[in-house]
């Protein structure tokens, strides 16, 4: 199996060069022979790699020790979903994962698009062949997930216990589609650029792709968060770690990418903008991939420090300076074809919050990269960690929420007083009567305040427009009340599924700024003892420590301490939190196999999280070190996740904004002089 | 006098069913109370004696120091979120020390902030001697002074700049298409020119 996985990356690897160097050479020089054989080249490269995904993956459920990942990543006593996912837990078997989805990716490009886009889907072959040829030749020549030991042990080092989590077998894969994904989109681009296409074909043709990266993209954070929230145990979500940064940097040029191409779409403007910001996701894509694997900065989610760093740093500043020297070559060619009018226009709306999602990726990456730059220039170094980025990017978040309720109010072109008058009113005053409830509840915390207003006003955005839709259907068409709100919805996909993403971001910010009203505090207690602490909502919960019993399960043995909960005097159950030492056999020994996890106890309800922490025993008696928590909100963001994902789909529901092409669109929508109805008079 | 009636099979069943339940009821009640009622402390004291001993108290975690009232200071809380960990963990030293219960570094460190504020120190005091004595990578984020500043500046600085540019040239653009926008009679009947509101509207509504 070992020989036939290497065979096959090789394979894979051969393949991969022949079909990025033919496929831009035989499209080049015309010729059809060459570029059907990179179509097939393709499909081959998939082959070879699910035919080393499956070697390794034999391999791991088999336990096969001789392999330096295997042995390094899975254990005997195991459970077989974590030995199945190891595959993507260490640094090689994820750059395996890695190059298959992406050929996978590629192959359905080119199985799936379009023979509308035919003469770019060579070009497109070629980028996908060369990025997938890249992961390969790191695996042969850095991080072989094939590479054998010089022995065989009897059993394996065991997954570490804190990937040894739900969220874990689903948060990389889900990011990883994310991160792979954007190769699409900037296959098209780069094939849009060399072939000289340069109208919106590219743009169809990556339109589903966009938002699919954009979907796995934010499950995979909102999972990395989840995770981060019940495995980690420091009772937040989101720590503005490198690594986390890196996840966050494509996400923030996607969404900016998601919005401006609808200025391309309906009047042709931002062609360069477009382009720069397509290859620029992918630049940081592949940025965020090497952060993670490189070392080059300090994160607790790296994988272990290597040479590995050197072919991204590399491949990134070949593609990059490739992607943007094409994208200078071709400038001219790519000349707006309308101006903007006015800044009172959803274009001009559209404008601003590009700027601020840019701005915002620019102060994540400067923030990120900043204690090298402070070693470089002062040789000091330093750290740049969460009191930076919040005073940075809160301000800038919460105006982008300002825009995510304004640009949908505003009308194309230019927005006349009456328009904006018969827009805000309603929506403002759903701001405005949020500001003074919560100020009337005692609510005193600026930021917070300013989001749940600003949330405020971004859903009176999204009712206003869901009620004036269906209103209109209704008196049109005569439809039911349920009838007009599934037509609107069915045959405006990407405008209300749009919005239904909106409303997933201000349930995602009303959860942020929920944190801003935690409390915590440690406590030592012995059994029967108990400690109170007063919720932000004015209730005091009663912890008292039951005691602590141990138990031995799979491969761990588990320290269960057990805390009654009352809420005002009422019982509200028992919580148990656990410290968990995992273990290996050895000789029909237990052997320790990592420092003791710990696992937290959650209860969750729309209001609040009640968060327990067993910190550990003293003097190994019962008596039990404690941190109790409450994170108000908190479920708003896993929520808010679920509303995103449901308004994603919605945008991409096949059958919607079928490719109109763009000049047709400008004139039915009165761009044009000549418009409905004309000559009809006569 | 009359003679007792004696009792049917029926009012047996019954008498029995109603006792029956409600004994299995007072059981479910004392189960559910019992659930609820904290069990008394196994031994003569709590957390001593031999019931009151783990059975694996070096599976169960580094053993712990019981927490005092100055571990829930908010002052030495605030002064510990700007301190960095020197673990390498990348937390600061409040959410290291009570989150990464295998380190070692963060509770010498806080036992240093607690001397230090001991010795009289106030909160800038003590990060600034633990910047002397660790570097200024000690701190959770730098201080905004020096070089530091232009960190803090650029992204916010850099965004300002790029918007009020933007605006600038909107409002210049604005100024001409007004001026080349002159307005021009429209041969459009009414109905024509509701027509061609709803197309507009229907654009916008794409």
């Amino acid at each position: 199996m070992t020989l036939l996985g290497q065979f096959a990356l090789w394979t894979a690897f051969l393949l991969g060069l022949w079909c990025a160097v033919v496929g831009f050479s035989g499209r080049w020089r015309g010729r059809p022979d060459l570029t059907a054989s990179v179509t097939r080249g393709v499909y081959g490269i998939c082959a070879a790699l699910l035919v080393a995904a499956a070697c390794l993956w034999k391999a791991l459920v088999t336990h096969d020790f001789s392999l330096e990942y295997v042995w390094a990543y899975t254990s005997r006593n195991l459970p077989t979903y974590y030995v199945l996912s190891a595959f993507w837990a260490g640094q090689k078997g994820s750059l395996l994962f890695w190059a298959l989805v992406l050929s996978l990716f590629a192959s359905a490009a080119q199985a799936l698009s379009s023979r509308r886009y035919a003469a770019l889907l060579p070009y497109v072959a070629a980028v996908t062949s060369a990025v997938v040829a890249f992961f390969v030749s790191v695996m042969l020549f850095a991080a072989n997930p094939f590479e054998r030991l010089a022995f065989t042990p009897l059993d394996g080092r065991g997954l570490n216990p804190q990937l040894q989590n739900v969220g874990m077998t689903i948060h990389p894969p889900m990011l990883y589609l994310g991160y792979i994904s954007i190769t699409i989109p900037f296959a098209f681009a780069i094939a849009a650029l060399l072939s000289r296409k340069l109208d919106t074909g590219w743009i169809h043709a990556i339109r589903k792709w966009t938002i699919v990266s954009w979907i796995f993209l934010s499950v995979g954070i909102t999972l990395g968060m989840w995770w981060a929230y019940v495995e980690l145990g420091w009772g937040g979500y989101w720590a503005w770690d490198p690594v986390e940064n890196a996840s966050l940097l494509p996400w923030l040029t996607m969404t900016a990418f998601l919005h401006s191409v609808m200025i391309q779409e309906k009047r042709g403007m931002l062609k360069r903008w477009n382009l720069g910001l397509i290859v620029g996701t992918f630049m940081l894509s592949i940025f965020g991939t090497f952060i993670t694997r490189s070392g080059v900065i300090a994160s607790v989610h790296s994988f272990t420090q290597s040479n590995v760093g050197y072919f991204f740093l590399a491949f990134l500043v070949v593609a990059g300076a490739f992607g943007f020297t094409l994208l200078y070559t071709r400038w001219p060619q790519l000349e707006p074809e309308a101006r903007l009018e006015s800044m009172v226009s959803r274009e001009a709306a559209f404008l601003f919050n590009n700027l601020l999602f840019v701005g915002i990726a620019f102060s994540v990456l400067w923030g990120t990269l900043f204690p090298i730059l402070s070693e470089l220039v002062r040789g000091t170094k330093i750290t740049v960690g969460p009191p930076f980025f919040n005073r940075v990017n809160v301000p800038l978040g919460l105006l982008l929420l300002a825009l995510t309720g304004i640009g949908p109010l505003i009308a194309w072109r230019k927005a006349s007083t009456s328009n904006l008058r018969r827009q805000f009113t309603w929506p403002l005053g759903a701001g405005g009567v949020t500001a003074l409830v919560l100020l009337a509840l005692g609510m005193r915390d600026g930021y917070a305040l300013i989001a749940f207003s600003l949330a405020g006003f971004v859903a009176g955005t999204v009712t206003q427009e869901f009620f004036r839709g269906v209103r209109a259907r209704r008196r049109i068409h005569g439809d039911s009340l349920p009838m007009a709100f599934i037509r609107l919805v069915g045959r405006n996909r990407r405008r209300y599924g749009g919005y239904i993403v909106h409303v997933g971001i201000l349930i995602y910010c009303v959860g942020f700024a929920g944190m801003a009203f935690k409390r915590e505090r440690e406590a030592t207690l012995k059994p029967g003892q108990s400690v109170e602490l007063r919720s932000p909502y004015g209730h005091t919960y009663r912890f008292t420590h039951v005691g602590i019993s141990q138990y031995q399960a799979l491969n761990r043995i588990v320290s269960a301490a057990t805390v009654q909960v009352a809420r005002d005097g009422k019982a509200e159950g028992v919580m148990t939190s656990e410290k968990r030492q995992h273990f290996t056999m050895e000789n029909g020994d237990k052997v320790p196999s990592f420092e003791p996890s710990t696992e937290v106890a959650i209860r969750s309800d729309l209001r609040e999280d009640l968060y327990i922490v067993f910190a550990g025993p003293v003097n190994g008696t019962e008596e039990a070190v404690y941190r109790f928590t409450i994170n108000p909100l908190v479920w708003w963001i896993w929520y808010g996740g679920f509303v995103l994902l449901f308004g994603g789909i919605v945008t991409m529901w096949p059958g919607d904004g079928s490719p109109m092409p763009a000049p047709a669109r400008r004139t039915q929508a009165g761009y044009g002089v000549t418009l409905v109805g004309a000559g009809e008079r006569s | 006098m009359t003679a007792a009636r004696p009792t049917t099979r029926r009012q047996f069943l019954t008498v029995g069913l109603s006792a029956a339940g409600a004994a299995a009821g007072a059981a479910l009640a004392g189960r559910r109370l019992a659930a609820q009622t904290p069990a008394p402390p196994p031994g003569s004291l709590p957390g001593s004696g031999p019931t009151g001993s783990l059975g694996d108290p070096a599976a169960a975690g580094r053993p712990q120091a019981a927490t005092t009232a100055r571990d829930n200071d908010a002052a030495i809380q605030s002064i510990e979120k700007r301190l960095r960990c020197t673990c390498g963990c990348t937390l600061d030293v409040y959410t290291c020390r009570t989150t990464d219960f295998s380190c070692t570094y963060s509770p010498q460190l806080h036992r240093e902030v607690l001397q230090l504020r001991d010795s009289g120190m106030n909160g800038q005091q003590i990060v600034d001697a633990f910047v002397a004595k660790y570097g200024e990578q000690a701190l959770m984020a730098p201080e905004p002074h020096g070089f530091n500043l232009a960190g803090y500046l650029l992204p916010g600085s850099l965004v300002t700049v790029a918007g009020g540019v933007m605006l600038w040239i909107l409002s210049q653009r604005r100024v001409r298409t007004e001026a080349e926008l002159a307005p021009v009679a429209v041969d459009a009947t009414p109905d024509e020119l509701e027509r061609l509101r709803q197309a507009l509207a229907e654009d916008e509504n794409r």
